[in-house]
């Protein structure tokens, strides 16, 4: 059971859908008195950052 | 003493595998020789090489603070585990050129494609992506074209621009064109495709409006909509109505393909672009990761054999000899610049620590690799007949079924007309013949693969599911390429006309977009008239361009290593590139001077002014003829271009290396200061 929940976590970090997530983390560690963006800012700009960057796929 | 023994057992068996592959004298050989030959031999680099390269030339050191630690933003600079890591590495290098290469090159037999995707990769490959990752890393995430600027001098940093511009125009031209011969003629696979479009906008708007930033739901409704949509591709091309909207000649689709670069490169990334992204990475990995258990129980027969009476250069679906074509045409299965630049791209701004790079660089690589010995595999399963039936052009063989196989079977590979016919009726297209661009043919053994490991003899359904794979994620790059080169080039033009720089400034972003689109639609375009089929010509002009940006990142590693006193291990990276030059030089040599016309241009266009001249073109291909005769003095200009330019950067690191070994600091070494590491070890 506790693999499982591993294999899923390691699923939703690899792909990225925990992003939010960690960025809260991050946030309250480091930036508590600056309020933290919404799930759907910062989709957002993660997805603007990454894709005004460099070459994203190869050949 | 266990170790040794461990690893001598590993030795032991790829040596047997080996043997296997390269000494049998059979009708055919198992395909799960080449699976276990690459497996013990990556194993074997890995542990060894990858650790002599890590440890003793480039001194990795743990405790050393990455640029993701120092420079920690939360946004670019993310101290990553190193899996994460390494999966949006392998995600962002693993694209169609090892499974196009491997299989476009399987016309020498599968043996030289097969060596050379194991000993380039871990000699070559797999060093310089590891190599360039460190001096990045080094370097604060500098890109490959910075650090040519900063080692080099401002030659090196021009050569390599203009190498990544022009690469990136042929690498997009040429898998337009691998994705319109798939479609051409088939409503099926050209209603799938088309449908993956809406597709992406609807996964798109569900992660930005709906339900932002859960991935993992927006690609299971993504996928699933895809597979609906190949099987709905089954049902358009029964439909009489339906099936007539979809059924194009390849010139209109490529017009289509052009069409959508342009939408995709201007429109909002969250709409098309990132789904897209989301999807083909998703979608590629699960279809390797099923090819690889097809391969392992169904242990199929490769029935390609060894060598074929092609390495003499008379080749029916590229032009050229042995050598150097087999290293230009497997390109990125073993070697490819363009992984220099994604290894000095968002990465090195992800790692932990140093120590990561080795399992990161080294084994990102190692995995395509693998990739490519798959598709090497997939490729061969195929009766050879059958192979060249597919990926030969009709201006080879001819335009009918009976001539056709009559000239295949004339080389001795026994194919029929009856076999095609009903081959294709299986795979649910109205032919297979020509569908040059090794995407069918790679759809055909994948297709045959998993019909019988996973059950169900759904073949047509399989067919066009690898067809939508390869698909889905060639126009990816290709859109994703349009964006950045449209990129590269508003920072070149910002120099001249300062709001083109601007990416935010609409006028400035169509424009150009339009001209980027313009340069790879023109080579697609002249790829589709071309009687030779235009992979003959467009896939070794990518070859070439794309080993010369190896040899510009080696350049740059080898000058690195030099100016970090570390000149006595510079053969690890001064090794590869004196192969990768002699390689591109005689190619581009070939390409330009070789008396034969399917390889030389100079002589191709001779050919064709004089026919032009002489009046023996009929009056309807009067005008393709002069396209494609300007086309070949275009080739013959960028060919000589890249030629130049490999080595003036070789000339540039001879100098800067010379100089620098004589006490001539300069320019000097660029690395960022040490800093310990504060993160848990």
């Amino acid at each position: 059971m506790k693999v499982l929940r591993r294999l899923w976590q390691a699923l939703r970090h690899l792909s990225g859908d925990d992003a939010y997530e960690r960025y809260l983390a991050h946030h309250r560690a480091h930036h508590r008195e600056a309020a933290a963006m919404t799930r759907a800012q910062f989709f957002r700009s993660e997805q603007t950052r990454k894709w005004n960057s460099g070459p994203q796929r190869c050949c | 003493m266990r170790s040794v023994l461990a690893w001598g057992l590993v030795a032991l068996l790829g040596a047997g595998a080996f043997g296997a592959i390269a000494l049998h004298r059979g009708e055919t050989v198992n395909g799960v020789w080449f699976v276990l030959a690459a497996v013990c031999w990556y194993a074997l680099a890995y542990r060894f090489y990858s650790a002599f390269v890590t440890a003793r030339v480039l001194a990795v050191d743990p405790t050393r603070a990455t640029p993701a630690e120092r420079l920690e933003d939360g946004r670019d600079f993310v101290p990553t585990h190193r899996w994460i890591v390494f999966g949006h590495h392998f995600a962002a290098i693993a694209g169609p050129g090892p499974l196009v290469g491997p299989t476009l090159a399987a016309q020498f037999g599968y043996l030289p494609g097969t060596i050379w995707i194991l000993v380039g990769a871990v000699l070559g490959g797999c060093v310089q992506d590891c190599v360039i990752l460190f001096c990045s890393t080094r370097r604060d995430g500098r890109s490959l074209g910075q650090m040519a600027r900063d080692e080099l001098g401002a030659i090196g940093g021009a050569a390599a621009l203009v190498g990544v511009m022009t690469i990136m125009i042929i690498l997009i031209a040429v898998l337009g064109l691998v994705v319109v011969n798939a479609m051409k003629h088939s409503p099926w696979a050209t209603s799938t495709v088309a449908a993956t479009i809406p597709i992406a906008v609807v996964v798109g708007v569900y992660l930005r409006a709906l339900r932002p930033g859960r991935v993992l739901e927006a690609t299971v409704l993504g996928v699933a909509l895809l597979l609906l949509a190949v099987a709905a591709g089954g049902w358009v091309d029964h439909h009489p109505l339906l099936r007539g909207w979809f059924d194009h000649d390849a010139t209109p689709l490529a017009l289509a393909v052009i069409a959508y670069g342009f939408a995709a490169a201007v429109l909002p990334v969250w709409l098309l672009l990132a789904p897209r992204d989301y999807l083909s990475t998703f979608v590629k990995i699960g279809a390797i990761a099923a090819l690889a258990v097809a391969i392992l129980v169904l242990m199929p027969e490769v029935k390609m054999p060894a060598l074929t009476p092609f390495i003499d250069g008379t080749g029916p679906i590229f032009g050229g000899k042995l050598f150097p074509f087999v290293f230009i045409t497997v390109a990125c299965g073993a070697i490819s610049g363009f992984h220099s630049l994604i290894a000095s791209g968002t990465t090195p701004k992800l790692l932990s620590s140093e120590r990561d790079i080795r399992l990161i660089g080294y084994g990102g690589m190692m995995m395509e690799s693998f990739v490519a010995v798959m598709a090497m595999v997939a490729a061969c399963v195929l009766d050879p007949g059958v192979y060249f039936a597919i990926n030969a052009p009709a201006g080879v063989v001819g335009a009918d079924a009976a001539a056709a196989v009559a000239k295949i079977s004339s080389w001795g590979y026994a194919v029929s007309a009856e076999q095609m016919a009903g081959l294709a009726r299986d795979m649910g297209e109205q032919t297979l013949f020509a569908r040059t661009g090794g995407a069918p043919s790679l759809a055909v053994g994948m297709a045959t693969l998993f019909a019988s490991a996973f059950g169900g003899s759904l073949l047509a359904a399989w067919y066009h599911f690898a067809i939508m794979f390869e698909a889905l994620f060639i126009l990816t790059t290709l859109d994703a390429g349009t964006r950045v080169a449209r990129f590269m080039l508003q920072d070149l033009l910002g120099n001249v006309y300062a709001p083109l720089g601007r990416t935010g400034w609409t006028p400035g972003v169509l424009l150009c977009s339009a001209l980027v689109v313009g340069a790879w639609g023109y080579f697609l375009y002249i790829g589709t008239i071309d009687p030779l089929g235009g992979i003959n010509s467009l896939w070794p002009l990518f070859g070439i361009s794309n080993q010369m940006l190896a040899a510009i990142a080696l350049c740059v590693a080898t000058t690195i290593l030099v100016k970090s006193d570390r000149a006595r291990h510079a053969w690890i990276t001064a090794g590869p590139l004196a192969w990768l030059v002699l390689v591109t030089s005689t190619a581009a040599w070939e390409k330009l001077f070789s008396p034969e016309l399917r390889v030389g241009l100079v002589a191709h266009a001779r050919d064709l002014s004089a026919k032009l001249a002489s009046g023996s073109i009929p009056a309807d291909k009067l005008h393709q003829t002069s396209q494609l005769l300007v086309n070949d003095r275009i080739n013959m200009a960028l060919t000589a271009l890249f030629l130049v330019i490999t080595w003036l950067l070789v000339l540039e690191t001879a100098r800067v290396c010379w100089r620098w070994r004589q006490g001539r600091l300069d320019p000097p070494l660029a690395e960022a200061p040490y800093v310990r590491s504060r993160l848990p070890a």
